[in-house]
């Protein structure tokens, strides 16, 4: 077997799907002939018709509208948003519609839907392209978040999410799109929802982490293990709702943690796990809480992205602060 | 390069170049009873039966007594704000009326008529404008189950349309659906879009506009410039026409027709059914504030039941007696559904758990015991 990209992974699994569930299709702008602008729909129409793997016109409120509209009509759509930048029309659906279908028909409508678009920042794209707006999403209630982190990770979860009855925002991490490969078996093996992913072992510090900002963690933790810290490191991967009990036992053992994501700091996901801990883990903590975050700026164009993203540095020095503080 | 010689040429140079048409475009209007009451036609099809005329107007007749007391409940304070449909019952009743068992309705907040005659319960709208969500299951026996609850923001529902229209087509169901819209949201981004959608797959789907002059307090003229809300369809290669909305008739008609054609891999239509609010935006509001009397007096001339009324009486089909019976049969059903509606026990206070998604997370769990009024833990 071969070993595939992240993004490769997420085509394997969409195929997956469309193959194993005639409910399952496609819709977004440039994923047919052209296979989407990342590829990751590459080959699919060819492989399952234009009527599933459909080409919208440019018209992004019309592609989370309309998915709504499929998935209560019994199908299971899956939405491409071509980038982050442009999928701020979308929140009135999903906020008004697409989260609260279920609930205000008292379970006679349901929105089994997923809303795929690439996140975040670091491959030198232009303006609009490089923003890490998760915790948008995350608030919404009756949403679930997903951002993957590993090949392997990208197609389990998207398998999970495609067959998860509810409406899933499915972020892909485009700096991890062809960072790294690995084995990912066309097993048709969903991974778990609603969990954490403990991704290394260890006793001293907990780093928690999602999307592309793992790989700087992982990084880190390495640089911490020649010291002779060993760091734990956590990939929330579900950022709603939110498993916060993977990462309380993990704080419960370690005493010291680091939120490290790529968002801006204020009102991010990593305050709310900070609160979290704060409010269920208080008193196992051993240091304050630290936060490795992007700026609370809007994210700089290409020259400044090494800047503004945390590094594998910035990362080891939290943690050792945390250390350093009991 | 060629110098002007003179004024002359100079003129000349500054006009328009020469031009051909290159496309041209009508807008039909349908019209079959005029204000009153008068057959301007031979009636369509299923009219020439009078039974199928009188229990139009019966169900028009509900339909205003049913409003009235949803009104009259929410000034004695047993619903929250209500938006009256009133003067609009004959779009209303025409659409619900033409429409499939199986087709699907994606509706605004206004169009209590239509679901109603497509088998919603009056208890469940009653119970949805007290603050209920279960007035949203539609879980009566003749319940249009896959249609969509009420959209409250604007033409938000007008792409979800396209989806059902969608699918649909893609599993070659001869069905269609309906998505009602007001005047004010064809001024929105997600009605054009949508309308677009349809036109490029061409899809089973038929938007009416509800012209009831009135987006709370803006008036039709400050909503477009352009003459009719029916040619919007045009820009998207889709056939608009306008349709008296006052005349129950010919928006059966015409709805009639484009379900058909609809339904038979036609593609999308847009009518325009030109009515009027007679009511205020809600019992929120006053519309004294923002439109004279005159121009109501105006529309109240053109009632949908009277001009129904008028006509079935010069035809010798209706008579004061069957009026009188008719409204204590129909108000007798409403006080049954008020009866209903009052008798319906209040819903437990986690219930805002449920439904949130298939199954409630764990991570939830906490929430839902709070309110309970469990420890936890």
């Amino acid at each position: 077997m071969s070993e595939i990209t992240l993004v490769e992974a997420v085509t394997q699994a969409l195929a997956h799907e469309l193959k194993a569930d005639e409910r399952v299709m496609l819709l977004g702008e440039d994923i047919g002939t052209n296979g989407g602008v990342f590829r990751a729909t590459a080959g699919l129409q060819e492989r399952f018709g234009a009527a599933r793997v459909v080409d919208t016109p440019l018209a992004e409120t019309l592609i989370a509208g309309m998915s709504i509209g499929l998935a209560a009509q019994g199908m299971r759509p899956v939405a491409e948003i071509q980038f982050m930048g442009f999928i701020y029309p979308a929140i009135d659906q999903l906020l008004n519609h697409a989260a609260r279908l279920r609930n205000r028909t008292c379970g006679r409508l349901s929105c089994p839907m997923v809303l795929r678009s690439p996140i975040g920042a670091g491959i030198h794209a232009p303006e609009h392209h490089s923003e890490s707006t998760e915790a948008l999403f995350a608030h919404i209630p009756g949403l679930r978040v997903v951002i993957p982190s590993s090949p392997a990770r990208a197609y389990g979860l998207l398998l999970a999410a495609i067959r998860d009855p509810d409406p899933v925002v499915f972020l892909e991490p485009t700096r991890l799109y062809r960072l790294a490969k690995e084995e990912v078996p066309d097993s048709g093996d969903a991974l778990p929802l609603d969990v954490c992913f403990v991704l290394r072992e260890g006793k001293d510090v907990t780093l928690v982490t999602w999307g592309a900002t793992t790989r700087e963690t992982l990084a880190a933790a390495d640089a911490l293990a020649d010291e002779g810290i060993e760091a734990e490191v956590i990939d929330v991967a579900t950022l709603a709702p939110l498993d916060i009990n993977t990462i309380l036992e993990s704080v419960g053992k370690t005493g010291r943690c680091v939120i490290a994501h790529e968002a801006a700091r204020n009102v991010g996901v990593g305050a709310e796990i900070a609160a979290r801990i704060a409010d269920r883990g208080l008193l196992t903590l051993l240091s304050p809480i630290k936060r490795v975050t992007g700026y609370d700026t809007i994210v700089p164009l290409a020259k400044l992205e090494p800047t503004y993203l945390p590094t594998p540095e910035r990362i080891a020095a939290a943690a050792r602060e945390t250390l350093e503080a009991a | 390069m060629r110098r002007p010689a003179d004024a002359s040429t100079l003129r000349l140079a500054s006009e328009t170049p020469p031009s051909d048409v290159a496309a041209q475009f009508e807008v039909r209007y349908t019209r079959i009873l005029d204000a009153d009451g008068r057959a301007r036609a031979p009636l369509p099809e299923p009219f020439s039966d009078p039974r199928a005329l009188t229990s139009l107007y019966e169900e028009m007749l509900a339909l205003r007594l049913f409003d009235a007391k949803a009104v009259a409940l929410q000034r004695t304070g047993r619903l929250g704000t209500y938006p009256s449909c009133l003067g609009q019952e004959a779009t209303a009743i025409a659409m619900g009326r033409t429409m499939a068992r199986e087709d699907v309705l994606l509706a605004t907040y206004r169009e209590t008529g239509t679901m109603l005659a497509r088998g919603v319960r009056m208890e469940e709208i009653f119970l949805y404008w007290s603050g209920d969500e279960r007035g949203s299951a539609y879980s009566g026996p003749e319940a249009p189950k896959q249609d969509f609850p009420i959209c409250v923001p604007i033409a938000t529902h007008a792409p979800q349309a396209v989806g059902v229209a969608y699918a649909m087509k893609l599993n070659r169901e001869p069905r269609v659906a309906v998505c009602v819209v007001g005047d004010g949201a064809t001024s929105k981004g997600d009605f054009y879009e949508a309308l677009n959608g349809a036109g490029v797959w061409q899809l089973p789907l038929v938007f009416v506009i509800v012209n009831n002059e009135w987006a709370i307090s803006v008036p039709r003229s400050a909503q477009t410039r352009a003459q009719t809300l029916a040619q919007k369809a045009i820009a998207a290669g889709i056939p608009g026409e306008q349709v008296d909305g006052n005349d129950v008739l010919a928006v059966h008609s015409v709805m009639q027709r484009a379900l058909a054609t609809a339904r038979a891999g036609g593609g999308p239509a847009v009518i325009e059914a030109l009515t009027y609010r007679l009511a205020d935006h809600t019992t929120a509001d006053d519309a004294t504030r923002y439109r004279n009397a005159a121009d109501l007096e105006r529309a109240r001339r053109l009632d949908p039941l009277v001009r129904l009324r008028q006509y079935l009486v010069r035809e010798r089909l209706w008579s004061e007696p069957q009026e009188i019976a008719a409204r204590e049969a129909c108000n007798a059903r409403v006080e049954q559904a008020v009866a209903a509606f009052l008798a319906t026990p209040p819903r437990e206070p986690t219930a805002m758990f449920e439904h949130l998604f298939a199954e409630l997370p764990a991570s939830l769990h906490e929430q839902r015991d709070a309110v309970r009024g469990r420890d936890h833990e």
